[in-house]
């Protein structure tokens, strides 16, 4: 059976230890995870994380079903799919030699990126987008030469019903 | 009214109607402690904190209530870890109430602390660290309530000392309200119209049962629909007693060391329920095997069960009880009596499995551990409350008693925990105190716990241990021989203590038996002493338990005696 990427968003308790039941759950059962992000939603009490994960069919049956059956998680959703919108962000610390900083800004420009920091040998850039974006942006300035980068794992909600 | 964190566990132990509580105290259970002693409650003071969790455990397994155990932080914590990972395999209700070092203290390293919340994360159903006194009302509310419903569990509450020493308003029973905690008790009743539909067209249909089944007191039921469907029933070795053994339409135990009849109708058969089960390897053998000419219908309360080891075909979320009710009730409507024709040549075909391939043994000039089960069962007339060790000791207590009723077999199933059935008697006797309650041993094992037998000479709790002696470790030694080449490597246990002596020192009763014609005395003189008894039966050492199904091999390929 293939495996595929899947988008698991849910609506937590926002208590400590909540995190670790969960991270726990996928490290002991060996459950895979590519990326997380957690943060506190409107209501502080709850916090909404994302996870993307690898598996096949069954397998990320029997994850959304144990991690329903967390007794901090209140809400969970498969987010896989065209119903949701989908975003990562990164920042990064490209070199920018004279010769660079032309085709950098362009590549700035094409992806809707924007510079925030500037020195006299790199710029900071901060991009969001899909993952498939981030992915095509960071093989554009790869050759320039990345010193540092920081990403965000992938966020989703559900487009609402029009 | 303002209590005391201390007061307040008091207060809402008598609310959830606890009357006895296994225990041993710290310095961070001293208020708890001095509290409970000025109740009606009964404190059973144990030897070692594991024994308390067990003793919980046993006392929860026969009774069906929440079982209560209390330890003190660090040490007293850790020690619990086995018995809260016992209880949480089998799906047994527990409260474990930890002390834990003051707030302000903790992540300090203090003096006897432990993540006892963080340790047992992955062992316990939901744990609690209760961070002011609060909280602690609701907290306990909530861990009795999810201990006991939807599929139950062992939940940890680690209580401060400071809260416990803290005050606050007190509201007596309080409701519980959990947003997102919401087990499925109703099953689909679109789906059990199939089910009923797959049963009145089945012609080799077999139900197997499982712990799940006496969890949720569902086994008049299923002997209802067994009996009216006239389905034949195998159980796994938490679902003995769900379904009368000495009934003929019983298979007996499936699985490793399952019958032969219940192996081979598991694997022929074109209809399999599994109702409380969760089709664990021990059962299935290699899955892609498993019963892969049927149906499989599988009913539980927790959905994670299911479609986690097999594929199902039909697949109802609910409770077993309900389920159970549910699908009797169209079974009614149904015209039973075409199945009395229809099901004869499967039932002839299990009949004739039975006759030629019974549980077996071969009688020879030493004892065999077989026979004294077997003799164990004649003597009580199958009314003893069973406990078990691990090992051998325990397949032949599953094999060779027969259980028609439930909750009178209690074996630590998943986790298999040497050193529980002597505690876990304690809890039964406890729980039952003129129940003749009898551990299954074996020499292995039984050193695990022994320091119970100090807590039943105590109590005046009339527990007896069979020691099953084989001087092995006895069920590694049977894998060393059928599958290492007989290489014994640290299996020998013959620098054992003197059973005997040893039940003394303890102010209990020892007897011994060598020859296979002291069995039914010993037993008898055991069993009609008031007190606790060990009786140490020195039996063949290197007797094997068949049926058996090497592991991941499929159910059908068993080595017979
Ligand atoms: C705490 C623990 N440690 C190790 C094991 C592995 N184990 C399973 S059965 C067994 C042998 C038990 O020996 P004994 O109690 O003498 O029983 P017998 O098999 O001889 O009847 C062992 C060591 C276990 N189940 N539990
Ligand atoms: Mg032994």
């Amino acid at each position: 059976m293939t495996e595929e990427k899947h988008i698991l968003t849910m609506l937590v308790d926002n208590e400590p230890g909540v995190l670790s039941r969960i991270v726990g759950l996928f490290s002991g059962r060996g459950f895979n995870i590519e990326s997380l992000c957690v943060a506190e939603t409107i209501d502080p009490h709850v916090s909404r994380i994302t996870i993307v994960t690898k598996a096949n069919e069954p397998l990320v049956e029997q994850i959304e079903k144990q991690l329903r059956k967390l007794i901090n998680v209140i809400k969970l959703r498969d987010l896989t799919g065209s119903g949701s919108v989908q975003r990562e962000m990164a920042l990064i610390c490209v070199r920018a030699k004279p010769e660079n900083r032309d085709e950098i800004l362009r590549i700035v420009d094409i992806f809707r990126c924007k510079v925030v920091d500037v020195g006299p040998e790199y710029y900071i850039i901060e991009a969001t987008g899909t993952a498939d974006k981030m992915k095509a942006l960071v093989n554009l300035l790869k050759p320039m030469g990345i010193k540092k980068i920081a990403r965000t794992g992938t966020i989703a909600l559900f487009r609402e019903p029009h | 009214m303002k209590l005391t964190g201390a007061q307040i566990l008091m207060e809402v132990l008598k609310e959830e109607g606890v009357d006895s509580i296994f225990g041993f105290p710290g310095g961070a259970t001293i208020d708890i402690h001095d509290h409970l002693e000025r109740t009606d409650i009964r404190h059973y003071l144990v030897r070692h904190e594991q024994g308390a969790v067990h003793a919980a455990d046993g006392f929860a397994r026969v009774t069906g209530k929440v079982g209560v155990a209390l330890v003190t932080s660090g040490p007293g914590a850790t020690n619990a870890v086995t018995g809260i990972a016992t209880a949480y395999m089998d799906s047994i209700p527990l409260v474990i109430i930890s002390g834990q070092v003051p707030t302000h203290l903790i992540g300090n390293d203090a003096f006897q602390e432990v993540d006892i919340v963080g340790i047992t994360r992955p062992c316990t159903k939901h744990n609690y660290l209760v961070p002011s006194v609060e909280e602690l009302p609701r907290i306990l509310k909530e861990a009795f309530h999810i201990a006991r419903s939807g599929r139950p569990g062992p939940v940890l509450v680690d209580i401060p000392k400071n809260v416990q020493q803290g005050t606050t308003n007190f509201k007596p029973k309080q409701k519980v309200k959990l947003k997102s905690y919401n087990p499925t008790y109703k099953p689909n009743s679109k789906q059990l119209r199939k089910v009923v539909d797959l049963i009145m067209a089945a012609k080799r249909p077999v139900i197997f049962a499982g712990g799940g089944v006496i969890l949720s007191k569902g086994a008049e039921e299923l002997t209802r629909l067994a009996r009216s469907a006239r389905i034949p029933v195998t159980m796994s070795l938490m679902g003995l007693g769900a379904f009368p053994g000495s009934d003929p339409l019983s298979l007996g135990m499936i699985g490793m060391h399952g019958t032969y009849r219940a192996n081979m109708s598991t694997s022929e058969c074109d209809l399999l329920i599994g109702i409380g089960v969760r089709f664990d390897d021990r059962v299935t053998g290699k899955t892609d095997s498993f019963a892969s000419q049927a149906e499989i219908v599988h009913i539980d309360i927790d959905p994670t069960s299911i479609r986690k080891n097999v594929p199902v075909s039909i697949p109802v979320v609910g409770d077993c009880k309900t389920t159970l009710e549910v699908i009797n009730s169209f079974l009614a409507e149904e015209d039973l009596d075409k199945l009395t024709d229809s099901r004869g040549p499967w039932l002839d075909q299990i009949e004739q499995w039975k006759q030629n391939y019974k549980l077996a043994y071969i009688q020879e000039a030493e004892i065999k551990p077989q026979y004294v089960v077997e003799k164990l069962y004649e003597l009580t007339r199958g009314d003893a409350i069973i406990t078990t060790e691990v090992g051998q000791n325990q397949m032949w207590a599953a094999q060779f008693y027969h259980f028609d009723r439930p909750g009178y077999f209690v074996t630590s199933g998943g986790l298999g925990t040497m050193g529980f059935g002597l505690p876990a008697a304690i809890g039964a006797q406890v729980a039952f105190p003129d129940a003749l309650v009898v551990d299954v041993a074996g020499d292995g094992s039984i050193q695990m716990n022994i320091q119970e037998m100090a807590t039943a000479v105590q109590y005046k709790l009339p527990v007896k241990v069979v020691i099953l002696n084989n001087c092995y470790l006895g069920m590694v030694r049977q894998w060393q021989e059928l599958f290492y080449e007989k290489r014994y490597a640290c299996t020998c246990m013959d620098h054992a203590p003197d059973f005997v002596k040893l039940a003394e020192a303890f102010g209990a009763v020892g007897l011994r038996a060598t020859r296979p014609d002291e069995v039914e005395t010993v037993l008898r003189r055991g069993l009609e002493t008031p007190g606790p008894v060990i009786m140490d039966f020195r039996v063949a050492k290197e007797e094997c338990v068949y049926p058996m199904v090497p592991a991941g091999a499929p159910i059908t390929e068993m080595l017979l005696v």
